[in-house]
């Protein structure tokens, strides 16, 4: 009985595409019968033209580069330092004295509330925008990587020691290997955080970028741009989670998941 | 004129050489609880000697003190040249089978020195292989090259085979002897299999409630044993708690009259 289902043909509308493309279809007939009007919503058919024009004329690249540079910087800044400070706090104890308990203060405050105070210290210019992804980014590898030093299993690092390995050594070859898996994993949190940082920290006063675009096709209502932007903003999170993922295929090749893959 | 000799030295030394492992009135505390309490053991160069105790006779800190992990504050005379295999091998798993071997090796040739142990311990067609793929029985033969490469004067093994299936025990067994053969490291195998101790060791020590509980030479040679097993069997597992008379495994537990 089993087997027979398991062989069974799937029906059409079995599948996981259909109900993505049912949605779509439906989303332009509504559009061409006048149902949705372009104001509320462009049309697929539309949409994917003024992507075809954006993409000709330059622009999406140019703001695309200038979201990603935001990116990117405020990514290095905040991976780097989330990583010092996770070291320092998983290493030493009196790192983690002195560090732990700020950042669990920290904790209780949501990065997007700072944004006024970042506003009124570093302006409306770019420090401001690659300062909230930097300091967003930086919590969930600090978080990630301390708990992962921190869950290092102890019978390695007792095996290791007994033959005789130094604590540098230690740290080395058994605490960051065993930590990485939990650093990417923060890497993958701070990914996503970073591409919701740049959204918001592009509201303020951008006169380049992907929020700029959005916020200037709002002014005219071109509901077309915005839903070309949301489309990068959505291609984003997935090149971030793809990245992490082919870190850890290279990086974690030991790990019995990945080795079976 | 050696029955001479022998007269006028009425105590000869027991053990020739120096032990190489000493440790007198050695005690240990966590806290209010005596784990190790007063005890005396010495271990000669190249014996093979086994300590049986059940869980909680404080076997686990006896052989992390030997092992070095504790400090030995007093009374302790352990060789700076050691090495341990442990019950659950504790390769690191993200380093290749090799890369165990030679873990904290210094050296041009690590590679070369690592597959060289790697063939004595017959696993020299799996040098690239991450630990986690391999079996019980191999991860136990890495983990004894990985000893072995430092060319102990003391190995200390922790339950090495308890985890293993009979058979392939049977054959780590052999594989411990002949490596033992080879290089003459003292052994300390820590067990509590009275088979095993029997089969393996020179000299048997019972270890139980922080102290040397009783002391059994195994009086045959290896391979010649049969004689002596059935009465060593009962005596150990009397030490042990567990009183027998017949010494013969099958016979040990609910006897039909």
């Amino acid at each position: 009985m089993m087997r027979a289902d398991n062989l069974r043909r799937k029906m059409p509308w079995e599948r996981r595409w259909v109900s993505p493309v049912l949605l779509l279809l439906l989303w332009q007939a509504g559009s061409s019968i006048g149902a949705i009007p372009a104001r509320i919503l462009a049309s697929p058919v539309s949409v994917l033209g003024e992507l075809g024009s954006m993409l000709g004329s330059g622009a999406l690249a140019h703001h695309l580069m200038v979201s990603l540079l935001r990116v990117a910087l405020g990514l290095a800044i905040g991976v780097g330092s989330g990583t010092a400070l996770g070291l320092l706090a998983g290493l030493s104890r009196t790192g983690d004295a002195a560090i732990d308990p700020l950042v669990q203060i920290k904790r209780t405050i949501p990065v997007v509330a700072l944004t006024p105070l970042f506003i009124v210290w570093f302006g409306i210019g770019e420090a401001t925008k690659i300062g909230l992804i930097a300091f967003a980014t930086a919590f969930p590898v600090y978080l990630n990587l301390h708990q992962g030093i921190r869950g290092v299993d102890r019978r390695l690092l007792d095996a290791a020691r007994s033959f005789g390995l130094s604590r540098l050594q230690l740290v080395w070859h058994v605490v960051l290997p065993g930590a990485l898996p939990s650093l990417l994993v923060g890497l993958r949190y701070a990914l996503s955080v970073a591409v919701l940082m740049l959204v918001i920290a592009e509201q303020v006063n951008a006169t380049s970028g992907l929020g700029y675009l959005i916020n200037d096709a709002r002014e005219t209502m071109r509901t077309d741009i915005i839903v070309v932007c949301l489309m990068i903003y959505a291609l984003l999170g997935l090149g971030g989670d793809w990245l992490v993922r082919s870190i850890e295929a290279r990086a974690l090749a030991w790990r019995p998941a990945l080795l079976e893959a | 004129m050696s029955e001479v000799l022998r007269i006028s030295f009425p105590e000869p030394p027991v053990r020739e050489p120096e032990p190489i492992v000493r440790l007198q009135g050695f005690s240990r505390h966590f806290g209010e609880t005596r784990v190790l309490d007063d005890l005396d053991l010495a271990i000669a160069p190249g014996e093979f000697v086994a300590l049986l105790g059940r869980s909680g006779s404080g076997k686990t800190t006896l052989l992390r003190t030997l092992a070095g992990l504790d400090e030995a504050n007093g009374g302790a005379v352990i060789p700076a040249s050691r090495a341990t295999v442990f019950q659950d091998a504790r390769l690191l798993p993200w380093k290749r089978v090799w890369q165990n071997v030679v873990l904290g090796v210094a050296g041009e040739d690590r590679r070369q020195r690592a597959e060289e142990a790697l063939r004595e311990v017959g696993l020299e067609h799996r040098p690239d292989a991450w630990p986690l793929t391999l079996s019980g029985g191999e991860a136990q033969r890495a983990s004894l090259a990985r000893a072995l490469i430092r060319k102990p004067e003391l190995l200390l093994l922790d339950e090495p085979f308890a985890a293993l299936d009979a058979l392939t025990r049977i054959r780590m067994h052999a594989l411990v002897l002949s490596l033992w053969r080879r290089h003459k490291p003292a052994v300390l195998l820590v067990t509590h299999d009275v088979e095993e101790a029997m089969a393996l060791a020179d000299r048997i020590l019972v270890l139980d409630a922080g102290r040397i509980a009783a002391e059994e030479p195994v009086a045959a040679p290896r391979g010649q044993r049969a004689s002596v097993v059935r009465p060593l069997r009962a005596r150990l597992l009397g030490h042990l708690g567990l009183q027998t008379d017949g010494g013969v495994y099958a016979d040990l537990i609910g006897r039909d009259t």
